[in-house]
């Protein structure tokens, strides 16, 4: 601790231990702790004991203060157990009697303050801290703390409860395997007390028939195989098995979803994993579990390492049942092969789908969701039945739609049940562009096209479902096979393409914005991965998509017309723009693209508009577009000078972006694009630098960037720093002489952006010539600015000794208004 | 109870229930689809329409072709289009009382039933379906009597010949009782046997009913009817919605607790969210009018055209349509326009608010001060001077066979950039166009349709939770081009009752109870004996008068006074002679209380025994026996008329008098 801290710090104590002084803000304790904990950390607690006495004061002083703030009590219980977690820290404070006091019965526990559940949550974080060593278990066993954390367990405030659990389950690791001591018998009798009276609590509670009892049961348990690594995990599993398999005797399951955490906790442990009876008790709990609940379980089975393949294929056939359900109630002729064979119609899946509307749906979504993560891992099981399934996200697709026949009563009834159900159309569709990522049969692309435009065309499909539906259609777009050898579409995905582009230009037109927003999203995706493909380009200069994208940009909803900037940005980009011409005349002269994005930089009132003309443009300049490449100067500084007077950070963020390309293109490429190249890439001739310069002092980049050096957002600050640094270091072989550079036309701009840097930004550059602007750059402290950016902007503020100081100023003022009273 | 079914078409009812004494007319709809069957009349000479070929029978017989013509394989009547009237055989239409309009699509038959059958009753409705109905009425028989039509075809009527026409001409039911429009005098006189009501105002029938209009939601003025006496509720649910559009909002609650519920009117495209469509139409508008295109909407002039006309004041701005002439041509656009501005308490909240501030409730005011909506009579006079192209055109008829909508049909019909936006979800919009055929223009069916649908409809029941439900047959079945929807079709137990056009539905309620009125002064003289606690019984002599539905029971008139023998008797003189009655005695005798009481008495020898319905108390010494039964006690004793009279004193002492 450095010694301003040590002279502020028994001040401080002294008005903490003071009821009459209330501490305002909590944050204050909670970061007094962090620093604490950071110090004992880096060094020993007894000797900040014994170099902070007050620290030992204030601990005696906080179970006698009455009236003393729970935020003060709950800090000093913490602080004790952070102190504590040294065992001859421990021995200090325990020759004081300073721990009994605090925890124990003198304590807050049991009193007035006891009812605040900072407090209570204080005194278990304190034991939990303190938890690290045999004397401290010892102390947890002598003063019956362990009876006061069992109660916790159950407390009314979830965190104090969740707490409660979390130090049981630390004791217990701690107890049976931890470092401290040594590694206790595998014989239940050999374990240490505390370690038998926690596992006699725990059996007794799975024993009970109260669900929340059970429950905190199970995650005390799920929270120790979590983290145990040791032989004691099996002797422990062996002695708790059986009355956690005797909970699968009661029906319903008490605490399902605790007890599938357990398991699959159980499961993941390498030092029980091996334990075949374990595979039998996940088996049998698949089994009787309801289809809801075993779900999670049986995603958890399918990811786990190593496992049984006659157990992943029953887990998996509880996945897959809900949909082999619907799949069965739709189809006439057995499905494709994969999904096994649909239950009885008395069976609990169906079950669940028939009983209500909420349990059909959360069934459901569930089952897909499960199934779309399962997609993309490695444990996915081998062979996917990529066609069934397919064939079966189709089919509750259309059973939302109502447009499934149904083969059954089951089939009847969910069609009542899914008709318009936006939950499933959702969790249907994310499913359903999850499969696009498998080559599946061929056969069923125009099934899966076909229910994708009935979802994009229908009047019903809810936003968010379009959406969604928009998003699918793109994967699977994308995903569709191309004849070998050739760069043209697959004649299903022209044909769809064909079908696909009236609806998006119905949808451009919809008056939901964020219909038109998904639309133009989804015309920006689709033309970034498919501008080279000649069939869609045919296909879409044939249609009004370009025309009515580029209607957009006028739209009253500053996202659409975001959408619609960078759409349009990207139309043009690549040669698919609208053929422009006036409506009143057409073939007379055409209107500019590029005219038409600066108005919107300089003129949207929206950021969003504004950032996405901003990112056209770099890409434009990066990619040469037409239209930029006709007068690359101008545009640049046209683009700079609008950017540089924008409110929104971001645009002047993405205009020093733009500089950037731009100077790379006039210099070469910077260095932090290539941080591993061996060699620094090649300077430019000096003739040719010297052409660049002033190519960049006519376009006024200096100026952008000095005055973004300035700017009162770090992010602009220091990417304008980045640049500025790599300008100087290739402008080095300009330089000529030292002080060459000077002259008075570099001494006014320096004492500009002087007075820029003092905060008036009003006062304009003026005209800058290369050689004056290169010894600015030089002037400047780039590396120190650099360096003081890179801190973070209250670096001075977090320091400890500002803390302190803070907190003590707070007492302080309550302190002069004393004074005043008398 | 009885229910009449005067009409098969679920959204335009007409049924006729009988309930005690009344017999009232629910609804008076005209289903207009046998207009299909009828060419277009065209505002202005149309070659195509004139030129089409006569139809001849297959084996060549052209006597028909005069009235049926023939059209891209369809066959049309070519004559004055006709309606399908309620059935009028059925009951004797003389002896309905009254007739209860629930809103104004719903009362287009009226002229048929009050000027033709004889009838002498009231018709209740309020303000706005009356006004709006009448323009409805007004611009149906502009539409007709504007292009006068020389023929009437009447020989395909005949049943043998009508059997060998195509489908759908085939199939039509009762062609015979098809009628022309009617006269505007007979709108007028029709009109004028109505009496206007307000929303929850009680109307007495006759004494033996009182009638309430509710608000259903549905469009300007449109209620669902309560009718119900003092035991008996039969709630008429037609034509409502739960929407939020313009209309009030639905009166649920006065719905609850009814005998019976008849529910017409639910959504005629159960399928179609009238958001999606509102959606959908404007999508489609705005698409067609940046190609180039013009945009025909035929519709009715009032009901979805004020929400749509909203919509588009919100939108045409943001789609950048600012500058798009909309126009909105009918004989009655002017009044439609107008009397929406005028009917603030029948509007929804919002609206209402607003005319406090003061502002109009709709918006099209300021699309009309603007310019951005022009409305005309007609396609003749000040409009061919305004028309613009592209443009919106609202008008009608929705079956497209009569109207300004005709003549857009011919002038935009052969360009596909224009399209036809169908809203009104009356007449398919196939068979609409299948005189127009072919057709060049885009055709979208966007149905708006704000009325019920199946969800709300069960949400509904199991609000009100009505005994019996009794709806139109083809709610009880899922729709036939849609078989698997079986969520499409009314849920509720027990199973709905339904009807079919032409059918006597017995009702299936007893009545049970009627009320009594009684005098104060007879009240006054009742000395009510209480039971058990919160019961009380009396016993009342009294004359019951029964007139007009109304039973009061009234005091007894007092003994007439000895006259002398040659005067008249006089009225009160026929009123039976009533003697005071006798008490009522009421309680139960405790048995073991009895038997001391008889043995304080100086009885002995007292045995009792327990029988299956009470206690037998035997006086061996006396040979008597006293036999105490829930509802009756008798004393059997051989010719001891003293004693008898002493033992049923004593029973007496322990059972009450009143």
């Amino acid at each position: 601790m450095d010694p301003e801290c040590s002279q502020l710090l028994p001040a401080l104590c002294a008005a903490l231990a003071d009821p009459r002084q209330p501490v305002a803000d909590d944050t204050c304790l909670e970061k007094l702790l962090d620093w604490f904990k950071t110090v004992t950390e880096a060094g020993s607690s007894l000797l900040l004991l014994e170099g902070s006495p007050c620290l030992v004061e204030l601990l005696c002083q906080v179970p006698r203060a009455p009236g003393l703030s729970p935020g003060v009590l709950a800090f000093s219980l913490r602080l004790a157990g952070l102190l504590a977690a040294q065992e001859d820290c421990f021995q200090y404070l325990q020759q004081g009697q300073l721990l009994p006091g605090l925890f124990g019965e003198a304590g807050p526990l049991g009193g007035a303050a006891w009812t605040a559940p900072t407090v209570r949550s204080g005194w278990i974080q304190g034991l939990r801290a303190m938890a690290q060593h045999p004397s401290a278990l010892r102390f947890l066993d002598d003063f019956g703390a362990l009876d006061t954390v069992f109660s916790l367990q159950g407390d009314s405030s979830l965190f104090v409860a969740s707490a409660a659990g979390q130090l049981l389950a630390h004791v217990l690791a701690l107890c049976m395997g931890g470092p401290a001591g040594a590694q206790p018998g595998l014989q239940a009798r050999d374990w240490p007390a505390c370690a038998q009276r926690i596992v006699g609590h725990i059996e007794e509670a799975l024993c009970s028939a109260a669900a929340p009892r059970v429950t905190q049961a199970l995650h005390v348990l799920s929270t120790t195989f979590g983290r145990c690594h040791g032989p004691w995990g099996q002797v422990l599993w062996e002695r708790l098995s059986p009355p956690v398999a005797r909970l699968l005797e009661k029906d319903p399951v008490l605490a399902a979803h605790a007890l599938v955490d357990l398991l699959l906790s159980v499961a993941r442990s390498p030092a029980l994993s091996s334990d075949s009876g374990l595979w039998e008790t996940l088996a049998q709990t698949l089994g009787h579990l309801s289809p809801t609940q075993a779900g999670p379980l049986a995603l958890g089975v399918l990811k786990l390492q190593d496992c049984p393949q006659a157990l992943r294929t029953q887990a998996f056939d509880v996945l897959l049942q809900p949909l082999a359900c619907v799949l069965k109630a739709a189809a006439e002729a057995p499905g494709p092969p994969g999904l096994p064979a649909a239950p009885a119609e008395d069976s609990a899946v169906v079950d669940v789908l028939l009983s209500s509307r909420s349990a059909c749906v959360g069934l459901l979504c569930q089952t897909l969701a499960h199934l779309e993560l399962l997609l993309p891992t490695p444990q996915r099981p081998s062979p996917w039945p990529q066609a069934a399934l397919l064939g079966a996200a189709v089919t509750v697709l259309q059973f939302c739609r109502g447009s499934a026949v149904p083969a059954s009563g089951v089939g009847s009834r969910l069609c009542v049940t899914l008709a318009g159900c936006v939950r499933v159309q959702r969790a249907a569709l994310d499913f359903l562009g999850a499969l696009s990522q498998d080559t599946g049969p061929r056969e069923l692309l125009p099934r899966v096209f076909a229910v994708l435009l009935d979802y994009l065309a229908s009047p019903d499909s809810s936003p968010t479902v379009l959406r969604k539906a928009f998003q699918a259609t793109l994967r699977w777009l994308l995903s569709s096979p191309q004849p070998p050898g050739s760069c043209d579409l697959d004649p299903h995905t022209q044909r769809f393409l064909g079908e696909l582009l009236p609806v998006l230009q119905k949808r451009l037109c919809s008056p939901c914005w964020e219909v038109r927003d998904s639309g133009l999203e989804f015309l920006a995706q689709v033309t970034r991965s498919w501008a080279g493909q000649a069939g869609f380009r045919d296909a879409l200069l044939a249609s009004e998509v370009p025309e009515l994208a580029e209607q957009l940009l006028q739209d009253p909803e500053s996202y659409v017309r975001a959408s619609a900037v960078t759409a349009v940005g990207l139309l043009s980009g690549r040669g698919l723009h609208a053929a422009r011409g006036s409506p009143e005349r057409p073939g007379g002269p055409q209107k500019s693209l590029l005219l038409d994005l600066l108005h919107v930089l300089s003129t949207d009132s929206e950021g969003f508009p504004r950032r996405a003309a901003m990112q056209v443009f770099t890409e434009w300049l990066r990619d040469g577009h037409a239209e930029v490449a006709a007068d690359p100067e101008r545009f640049v500084a046209r683009v700079l000078q609008a950017a540089s007077q924008d409110l929104d950070w971001e645009v002047r963020a993405q205009g020093l972006e733009l500089a950037r390309v731009f100077l790379a293109q006039m210099l070469g490429q910077p260095g932090p694009d290539c941080p591993y190249a061996v060699a620094p890439p090649a300077a430019p001739a000096p003739g040719r630098l010297a052409q660049a310069l002033r190519a960049l002092c006519r376009v006024r980049l200096f100026e952008f960037a000095f005055r973004a050096l300035f700017d009162c957002d770090r992010a602009v600050a220091q990417k304008s720093c980045d640049l500025l640094l790599f300008l100087r270091d290739r402008a080095a072989p300009c330089d000529g002489p030292q002080g060459m550079g000077g002259g008075p036309d570099a001494a006014s701009a320096e004492a500009t952006l002087q007075r820029w840097r003092a905060g008036e930004q009003g006062q304009p550059l003026g005209p800058l010539e290369p050689e004056a602007a290169v010894a600015v750059l030089r002037a400047l402290d780039l590396e120190g600015l650099r360096g003081a950016l890179a801190e973070s902007s209250d670096h001075v503020e977090r320091s400890p000794q500002s803390l302190l100081q803070d907190m003590l100023a707070t007492v302080g003022v309550l302190g002069d208004h004393e004074a005043d009273c008398y | 109870m009885k229910l009449y079914c005067l009409s098969g078409h679920p959204t335009l009812p007409c049924n006729v229930l009988k309930f005690k004494s009344t017999t009232i007319m629910l609804d008076c709809g005209l289903d207009m689809t046998s207009t299909l069957n009828f060419l277009p009349l065209p505002l202005v000479q149309s070659a195509r329409l004139s030129n089409l070929p006569g139809w001849s029978l297959k084996d060549g017989n052209v006597f028909l072709d005069k009235e049926l013509k023939e059209c891209s394989g369809h066959v049309f009547v070519d004559s004055v289009p006709e309606f399908c009237l309620p059935e009028t055989e059925l009951i004797d239409l003389s002896t309905v009382d009254v007739i209860l309009i629930s809103n104004y699509h719903c009362m287009m038959a009226l002229p048929y039933i009050t000027e033709h059958t004889g009838f002498t009753g009231t018709v209740y409705a309020t303000e706005p379906t009356v006004q709006i109905g009448r323009l409805l009425m007004e611009e149906l028989v502009n539409f007709i009597e504007r292009v006068p039509k020389a023929q009437s075809a009447s020989l395909w009527k005949n049943k043998d010949i009508q059997r060998l026409l195509p489908s759908p001409l085939k199939d039509a039911v009762e062609v015979s009782t098809w009628r022309r429009c009617y006269t505007m005098q007979e709108v007028n006189s029709a009109l004028s046997k109505i009496q206007l009501v307000g929303y929850s105002q009680k109307i007495e029938l006759f004494g033996a009913v009182q009638v309430t209009p509710l608000s259903s939601g549905y469009a300007l003025g449109s209620s669902n009817w309560i009718i119900q006496s003092h035991y008996e509720k039969v709630s008429y649910v037609s034509g409502s919605s739960l929407l939020t559009t313009h209309p009030q909002p639905m009166d649920q609650a006065a719905l609850k607790n009814s005998d019976v519920l008849v529910l017409t009117g639910l959504t005629q495209i159960p399928t179609a969210n009238p958001d999606g469509m509102v959606g959908e139409f404007f999508s489609n508008l705005a698409l067609t009018v940046r190609n180039g295109g013009n945009v025909l909407v035929p519709c009715y002039p009032s009901g979805v055209i004020y929400d749509l006309l909203e919509c588009l004041y919100q939108y045409i701005d943001s789609a950048g349509l600012s500058s798009l002439p909309f126009y909105f041509i009918s004989p009655v656009a002017n009044s439609s326009l107008e009397f929406s501005q005028i009917f603030a308490e029948w509007l929804c909240h919002n609206k209402q608010t607003k005319v406090y501030l003061p502002e109009p409730p709709f918006p099209h005011a300021e699309l009309i001060q603007t310019n951005k909506l022009k409305h005309y009579p007609s396609i003749h006079g000040d409009f061919s001077n305004d028309f613009r192209q592209p443009c919106v055109v609202f008008t009608g008829h929705p079956s497209l066979r009569f109207g300004d909508v005709v003549h857009f049909m011919e002038l935009w019909g052969k360009s596909s950039l224009n399209t036809v936006i169908f809203t009104e979800p009356d007449f398919s919009y196939l068979e609409a166009l299948a005189p127009y055929q072919p057709l060049a223009m885009k055709c979208i069916y966007c149905p708006i349709d704000t009325r019920l649908n199946f969800i709300q409809v069960s949400k509904l029941l199991k609000e009100v939770q009505p005994l019996h439900v009794v709806c139109p047959e083809q709610y009880t079945q899922p729709p036939p081009a849609q078989p698997h929807r079986m969520d499409l079709m009314i849920d509720c137990q027990p199973p709905p009752m339904s009807y079919r056009r032409a059918e006597v539905l017995t009702l299936p309620f007893k009545r049970r109870y009627e009320k009594i009125e009684i005098m104060p002064e007879l009240a006054d003289s009742l000395v009510p004996v209480e039971m058990k606690p919160g019961i009380s019984l009396a016993t009342v002599s009294a004359v019951l008068h029964t007139k007009d539905n109304k039973h009061v029971l009234q005091p007894l008139p007092r003994p007439a006074q000895p006259t002398g023998g040659k005067k008249r008797k006089r009225v009160s003189d026929d009123v039976p002679d009533c003697k005071g009655p006798k008490p009522l005695l009421s309680g139960c005798i405790p048995v073991e209380q009895f038997v001391q009481t008889l043995e304080k008495h100086g009885f002995s020898d007292i045995k009792v025994e327990d029988t299956a319905k009470g206690h037998i108390v035997l006086l061996q010494e006396a040979e008597t026996l006293i036999q105490i039964e829930e509802d009756s006690t008798h004393i059997i004793c051989d010719n001891d008329e003293t004693l008898r009279v002493r033992l049923r004193d004593l029973v007496l002492k322990f059972l009450q008098k009143f």
